[in-house]
This record gives C-alpha cells, sequence and structure tokens, in this order.
C-alpha cells in the first residue's frame, strides 16, 4: 500500500528532515511511527498524503508514484487518505457537524447520507452531543476526537494519524486507538504516530522508530 | 442534474450568506460597481435620447435656393414650378428680390442702410421642402446637387449642415461611451478580482483545510465566483436604479424644455431589454473579476 525508497526531505532552510528513508507497508497494515521530538514523523506523514513533496526517492501509494501524479488529480488522491493532523486543523467558524461533513461536502455526497455518516463518526469518538457546537467550545481531547472523526468519515483505505492521543487521558487513548484498530480489522491500512509507548506494547503490532530522520528500528524487519 | 443544481443552489445560497456577513464591505463594493456602471449607461441613455432629438428635427430640413442675378420673376417662378414637379418635394416657395428685401430689412433692423445702396443687392430664393418628412441626409444632398446644376441657379444651401455635425458628435459620443465603458468594465473586473482576492486571503485556513480534505479548486472557487457574481449583478441593479432616480429628477425640467420649443419631448430611460443587458454585463463582469483573482490566489495557498 505504501512503499517509500530512498527518501530524503530537506525542508527550506537546509534542515534535513528525513534522510535515506525506506520502508514498506502492506494493504491493510496497521503500525506505529515512534521517535524523538524533531525526529520527522509528521514529516513523513506528510510526505505520504502528499502535503509535502519529497526532495529525493520515491514514494508508491497504491501503485502510483506520487512525484507523477498532476496537480489536478492531488484532491482525488487525498481523498483516499484520512489524516489526523498533530495541530487538528479543525474550522473554526462552522460546527462540530460541519467540520466532520466537510470531506464529505467536496465529494458531493447527497445531503442525507452526510448527516447519516457524521453521526456515525461523531457517535465513534463520543461527541455525537455537541454536534452543533463550535470547535472553540470543545476541550483539546475532544477537538483531537474531531480530527478524528472528520478523517474516519468517508471511509477511507488508509489512516494517517499524527499524535492522535497527544491530550487524551489514558483511558481515552486506549479507546482511540482501539477505534483505529477496529478500522484495521476492516481492511483500512493505519500509520500512527505517537510518543505513547503504551500502545504498542499492548497491541504488539509493527513499531518504525525514526531518529535524526532516519529509520532506526523497524519491529517488523 | 438535479442533485447538480441543487449544489449549485446551496453555493449561491451560502454565498449570499458570506456576503450578508460583512454587509458594508459587500454594501460599498456593489455601489462603487453599481456608479462605475451607471455612468457609461447614462451616457448611453443620453445619447439615445439626443438620437431622437436630431432624428425628429431631421423633417425639418429645408433647402434655400439662391437663384442668379440676372434671373427675372417670370422665369424664377416658372422653375419653382418646375421644381415643385418633382416627386421627392413638398413644396416650392419663390420669394421675390424684393419680397426678399422687405424680409430683410423689417428683421434686420437695417432698413435705412439698405437705402443707401443703390440697387437691391439680394437674389431671389426658392424655399424648398422635400416630400418626406425624415428625408435623410443623403437624399436632400443628392437633390442639392441636382439644384446646382440648374442654369438659373447661384447656390444651393442646404440647412442640414448642422444636422449633419450633430450627427458627427454623436458619433464621435458613442464612440467614447464605448472607450468609456470598457475602461469602466477594466476597472470593475479589477474592483472585483481586489475584493475577492481579499476574501481569499482572509479566509486562507478555510480554503488550507479544504484542500487537506480533498476539496478540487473548481469547489473551492465555486462561492468565490458566486459572490463576484453577485455583487456584479447588485452593482448593476444599483446603476439602474441609479439611472432611474436621475431621469425622474432630470423628467420635469427637461419637460419644461421641450415645451418652449414647442416639443412634447420625454426622457427615455433604459428600456428592459437594454436594463436586462446591464444586469447581464454586471454578473458578467462580476464572475470574470473573481475567477481571474480566485485562480491566482487558490494556486498560491498549498496546505503545509
Ligand atoms: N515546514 C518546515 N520548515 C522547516 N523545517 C521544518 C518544517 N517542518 C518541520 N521542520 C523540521 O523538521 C524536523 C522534523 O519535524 P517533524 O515535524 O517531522 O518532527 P516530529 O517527529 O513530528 O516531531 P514532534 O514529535 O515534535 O511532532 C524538525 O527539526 C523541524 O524543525
Ligand atoms: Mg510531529
Amino acid at each position: 500500500m505504501i512503499q517509500l525508497s530512498n527518501v530524503c526531505k530537506r525542508y527550506p532552510g537546509g534542515h534535513e528532515a528525513l534522510k535515506n528513508v525506506s520502508l514498506a507497508l502492506a494493504d491493510g497494515e496497521m503500525a506505529f511511527l515512534t521517535g524523538h521530538s524533531g525526529a520527522g514523523k509528521s514529516t513523513l506523514l506528510k510526505l505520504i498524503a502528499l502535503i509535502e513533496c519529497v526532495t529525493s526517492g520515491q514514494i508508491m501509494v497504491n501503485d502510483k508514484n506520487l512525484a507523477r501524479l498532476a496537480r489536478r488529480r492531488i484532491p482525488y488522491f487525498r481523498r483516499g487518505i484520512g489524516v489526523v493532523f498533530q495541530d487538528n486543523k479543525l474550522l473554526f467558524d462552522r460546527t462540530v457537524f460541519d467540520n466532520v461533513a466537510l470531506p464529505l461536502v467536496v465529494c458531493g455526497v447527497p445531503h442525507k447520507e452526510i448527516a447519516r455518516r457524521v453521526r456515525a463518526a461523531l457517535d465513534k469518538v463520543g461527541l455525537l452531543a455537541k454536534e452543533k457546537m463550535p470547535p472553540i467550545t470543545l476541550s483539546g481531547g475532544e477537538q483531537q476526537r474531531l480530527g478524528i472523526a472528520r478523517a474516519v468519515v468517508n471511509k477511507p483505505p488508509l489512516l494517517l494519524a499524527d499524535e492522535p492521543t497527544g491530550n487524551l487521558d489514558p483511558e481515552l487513548s486506549d479507546q482511540i486507538i482501539d477505534l483505529f484498530h477496529d478500522f484495521n480489522r476492516h481492511g483500512v491500512g493505519v500509520l500512527i504516530a505517537t510518543h505513547d509507548l503504551r500502545h504498542i506494547e499492548r497491541l504488539k503490532l509493527r513499531r518504525l522508530t525514526l531518529k535524526d530522520g532516519a529509520i532506526v528500528q523497524d519491529s517488523a524487519a | 442534474m438535479t442533485s447538480y443544481l441543487l449544489r449549485h443552489l446551496q453555493v449561491l445560497f451560502y454565498s449570499l450568506g458570506q456576503l450578508a456577513r460583512t454587509p458594508f464591505a459587500s454594501l460599498v463594493t456593489v455601489a462603487v460597481i453599481g456608479i462605475s456602471l451607471a455612468l457609461p449607461a447614462g451616457l448611453y441613455v443620453l445619447l439615445d435620447n439626443m438620437q431622437r432629438v436630431s432624428g425628429a428635427w431631421d423633417g425639418a430640413a429645408q433647402l434655400s435656393v439662391f437663384l442668379k442675378r440676372d434671373v427675372s420673376e417670370r422665369a424664377g417662378l416658372a422653375l419653382a414650378q418646375k421644381i415643385r414637379a418633382r416627386p421627392e418635394i413638398a413644396s416650392v416657395n419663390y420669394i421675390s428680390r424684393e419680397a426678399a428685401l422687405a424680409e430683410f430689412k423689417r428683421l434686420s433692423g437695417f432698413g435705412n442702410a439698405l437705402n443707401a445702396l443703390d440697387g437691391n443687392p439680394l437674389p431671389a430664393v426658392l424655399a424648398i421642402r422635400p416630400a418626406s418628412p425624415h428625408a435623410d441626409a443623403a437624399t436632400l444632398a443628392r437633390l442639392g446637387k441636382d439644384l446646382q446644376a440648374m442654369g438659373e441657379v447661384e447656390l444651393v444651401q442646404l440647412d442640414l449642415d448642422w444636422i449633419k455635425r450633430l450627427n458627427a458628435i454623436l458619433d464621435l459620443a458613442r464612440h467614447g461611451v464605448w472607450l468609456l465603458a470598457t475602461v469602466l468594465a477594466l476597472a470593475l473586473t479589477l474592483i472585483v478580482g481586489n475584493t475577492i482576492r481579499l476574501a481569499v486571503l482572509g479566509r486562507r485556513t478555510e480554503i488550507e483545510i479544504i484542500k487537506l480534505v480533498g476539496g478540487t479548486d473548481a469547489f473551492i472557487r465555486r462561492p468565490f465566483l458566486y459572490s463576484g457574481l453577485l455583487q456584479g449583478l447588485g452593482g448593476a441593479l444599483c446603476a439602474w436604479a441609479l439611472l432611474a432616480l436621475v431621469l425622474a429628477l432630470l423628467a420635469a425640467p427637461v419637460q419644461e424644455l421641450a415645451a418652449l420649443y414647442g416639443s412634447r419631448f420625454e426622457l427615455r430611460g433604459l428600456d428592459v431589454s437594454a436594463g436586462l443587458a446591464l444586469l447581464a454585463l454586471g454578473a458578467l463582469l462580476g464572475w470574470l473579476g473573481s475567477r481571474l483573482a480566485v485562480g491566482r490566489h487558490l494556486r498560491a495557498i498549498e496546505p503545509r
């Protein structure tokens, strides 16, 4: 599903965030990405979601070379990936409901269908009661769960989550990771960047460790 | 198909809502567009009215044929008879040299001075009215040429020059209106483009996030295009209203003036088809302006 070959990412300004990273994630596989702050976890996820472009090397997602993707195809590519952002990226002038509906609205999903699927997603993250609230009135953890609901609402075949449990207490954090795990059992590929080693031990899943932009450990290899 | 229409309708209302959120800025834009459209539209109406005036006066055209001094009264009358027989002539009035002098004395007040002359310096004149009240300039000019070719005729004077001049001025003004309209259309496009540009920049994060969840450029562009279109349309409506107001204010004085000339002339405003064309033009320019602005700025906003 995802294949990186010799990927380097140098940000404007010269910092080399990823150095010669190669890895592969199979169809429907779930893995954790760990590493110290600044190791390049977010950068790796952004490259896969085509939010940043590689400096050198090649990324294939679903057998498509991202470097060859035409600009106008990018939106359609992104619809196939649910991304939970480290900074959530919520629209603060729209309600919780509208935030979650956004990925469906841009695809032109019919009205009734949108309402049904948005409520299902909000229910999964325990925010159904707050659908009419503006996100600013939500706690940090609730905002994070809102971001998760938006990422999963259109049932993408691949989920990328950047610290999705950073603001959650251990119990809620477990619930959310279990939610991802549940998606994975239904065939969704999942890659989660996290500092929380507890989940990794608990679920015994594949673990990729980044250090200073290089993969230093891959529990599957 | 219906869902497609429905979606566009939704975007339309969404854009209306967005405009209503910043009523002051929207109104200012609409007013600026309205005034810029009202200028060329007003000139157009003015020209239209002037053309009607000059059209009405074309019919009053007259030819004055001055006969050579050695043509006798009898020969002059005979000539008048001959000309009267032509189909394009309505009436020919022979004014003898004596009658001309008497009239001149009466009208000019130079009577005594003329008495000092030892002869009558004035020629006999045939005052000719063309048959058709709307004889056009070309027909009159041809008639004048025919008359000029006659042996008894010294000079043909077409009282047509001022109409020609007026028409030339109107022509020039018409070109001017188009030129002005073009320049203002350009300005309008830029005005709308600039408002939309600010709107795009103001909603930068929103655009970024829509792009992140897979919104296409077309999807993001749509509400901006609609708000440009709506602003243009609103501006055009505003221009129409402004024009109607000005014409209503001018109606009474124009009627008074017309009455002084014994005319029942009335100012005519934009007719419905011209008004609709104005609305369409406003909407088009608004759409175009936002299209140009959004196209450039959407590309610059990429999620990071
Ligand atoms: N847009 C950017 N421009 C320049 N440098 C950047 C940019 N984004 C990230 N970096 C740098 O790249 C390195 C990796 O950043 P990244 O965000 O991938 O780290 P991370 O592993 O996600 O860290 P954290 O756990 O703190 O989120 C950091 O040193 C950071 O300073
Ligand atoms: Mg990060």
